[in-house]
């Protein structure tokens, strides 16, 4: 039942990633067309653009629901490579233990991230 | 024009093994002359025959409908009865057991871990209606669409040439491998099974469909044209959709009962009393 679920889940993060890594390739590399999410003159990576996204809650969203969806769909596959090593049973626990802690902290931490730079554009 | 009823001296290499005297396989050559038209399991005959009276293999209804003479036959494998010696195309004929499987004696597997996932699959019809499946009234209703669903998956007949072939299977012994779970997949589709419930104990954990990476060559190698990794692919579809509420299984075919108050032609005998 845990890998039916597990699986299902690394399939949904994968649409996930698919549709926001998509958004963010568009905004990054075709500002020429979608001059929207790049209000001001200048690259889509120039601070005032940057800030103009930050303040948006549709983009700290995006960020945070982004960086879940790679994290679990990255370590989850990543356990499975290292599972089908063969692993011993012990180690197989350890593992699931470091995937999952290691895996909240980065989370924790890209998402206090998003929030920052939120807050501070929100500010500016 | 050559004379297509001489026969040509062939070489077979063959793994062997004796776990009474041998700790490690070993090559051995075997030069006979072989009629046209020879399979490679005729070829071990006539090396058992001839050659060498100890060498030991599975076989029964020489015609590929058992599964029990698969070997590793060139690289790849194979049904022994259903390979002729021409068609590998010359040159020494090597014969070893299955890959992925320990060995029991010469060209003899230990299919046992198979066979033992095989039976985890439930690979019969799970109904709750255990009076009418122990003495049958009638037939249960099946259209042929349903009939198609699995027909093609039925037709396996577990001879392992798919374990052997599976680079999944070859790394990970926790995997249960694409027969059994072909096997699963057989009964899952057929609309007059209602057991996909109790199949999931095998197929949502660490052994079941999620460790298939579609290498495919289950598909390739099997004799019988049955497509394992179509079935697994389509469990995985399955199971994802049941995880996510979006399917769920119907419920199983309904009995058709025989129709009542029918007159049996002339000349039409009974039916021989049931044996079973």
């Amino acid at each position: 039942m845990r890998d039916q679920g597990l699986w299902t889940w690394h399939l949904v993060a994968g649409v996930v990633i698919l549709v926001l890594l998509g958004l963010h390739m568009t905004i990054m590399h075709l500002d020429e067309i979608v001059r929207v999410f790049s209000p001001s003159p200048g690259e889509p990576i120039a601070w005032a653009n940057v800030m103009a996204r930050g303040k948006s809650v549709f983009f700290l969203m995006n960020y945070v629901l982004l960086l879940g969806a790679a994290l679990f769909h990255g370590l989850y596959g990543l356990r499975n490579i290292l599972f089908e090593l063969n692993p011993a049973s012990g180690l197989k626990k350890a593992l699931n233990a470091v995937f999952l802690v290691g895996g909240l902290a980065l989370f924790v931490f890209g998402s206090w991230a998003a929030w920052a730079s939120f807050t501070v554009a929100r500010g500016a | 024009m050559a004379d297509n009823t001489v026969p040509t001296e062939v070489v077979f290499r063959i793994l062997r093994f004796d776990p009474t005297t041998d700790t490690d396989p070993r090559w051995e050559d075997y030069r006979f002359p072989c009629p046209p038209g020879t399979t490679v399991l005729e070829g071990l005959k006539i090396i058992k025959e001839k050659l060498s009276p100890t060498l030991a293999w599975r076989s029964s209804c020489r015609m590929g409908v058992c599964g029990s003479c698969g070997m590793f036959i060139n690289g790849s494998p194979r049904l022994a009865c259903n390979t002729q010696i021409a068609e590998l195309g010359g040159g020494v004929v090597t014969v070893a057991p299955l890959p992925n499987f320990n060995i029991i004696r010469d060209l003899v597997p230990d299919l046992k871990p198979m066979i033992q996932a095989h039976v985890e699959a439930m690979p019969y019809l799970i109904r709750d209606d255990a009076d009418e499946m122990a003495r049958p009234t009638g037939e249960y209703w099946q259209s042929p669409h349903q009939l198609e669903q699995y027909l093609e998956f039925s037709y396996c007949i577990k001879c392992g040439c798919c374990m052997a072939a599976c680079p999944t299977y070859a790394t990970d012994p926790h995997y249960a491998g694409p027969m059994p779970l072909a096997q699963a997949h057989r009964y899952n589709s057929d609309s007059r099974d209602g057991g996909f419930n109790q199949r999931k104990e095998l197929l949502s954990g660490g052994r079941g469909p999620w460790r298939c990476h579609f290498a495919g060559e289950c598909s390739r190698v099997c004799p019988k044209g049955v497509d394992p990794a179509r079935a697994i692919q389509l469990m995985k579809r399955q199971l994802v959709f049941d995880y996510l509420r979006l399917w769920k299984q119907p419920c199983p075919a309904p009995l058709a009962k025989a129709p009542a108050g029918l007159k049996r032609r002339d000349g039409i005998p009974e039916a021989p009393p049931r044996t079973i």
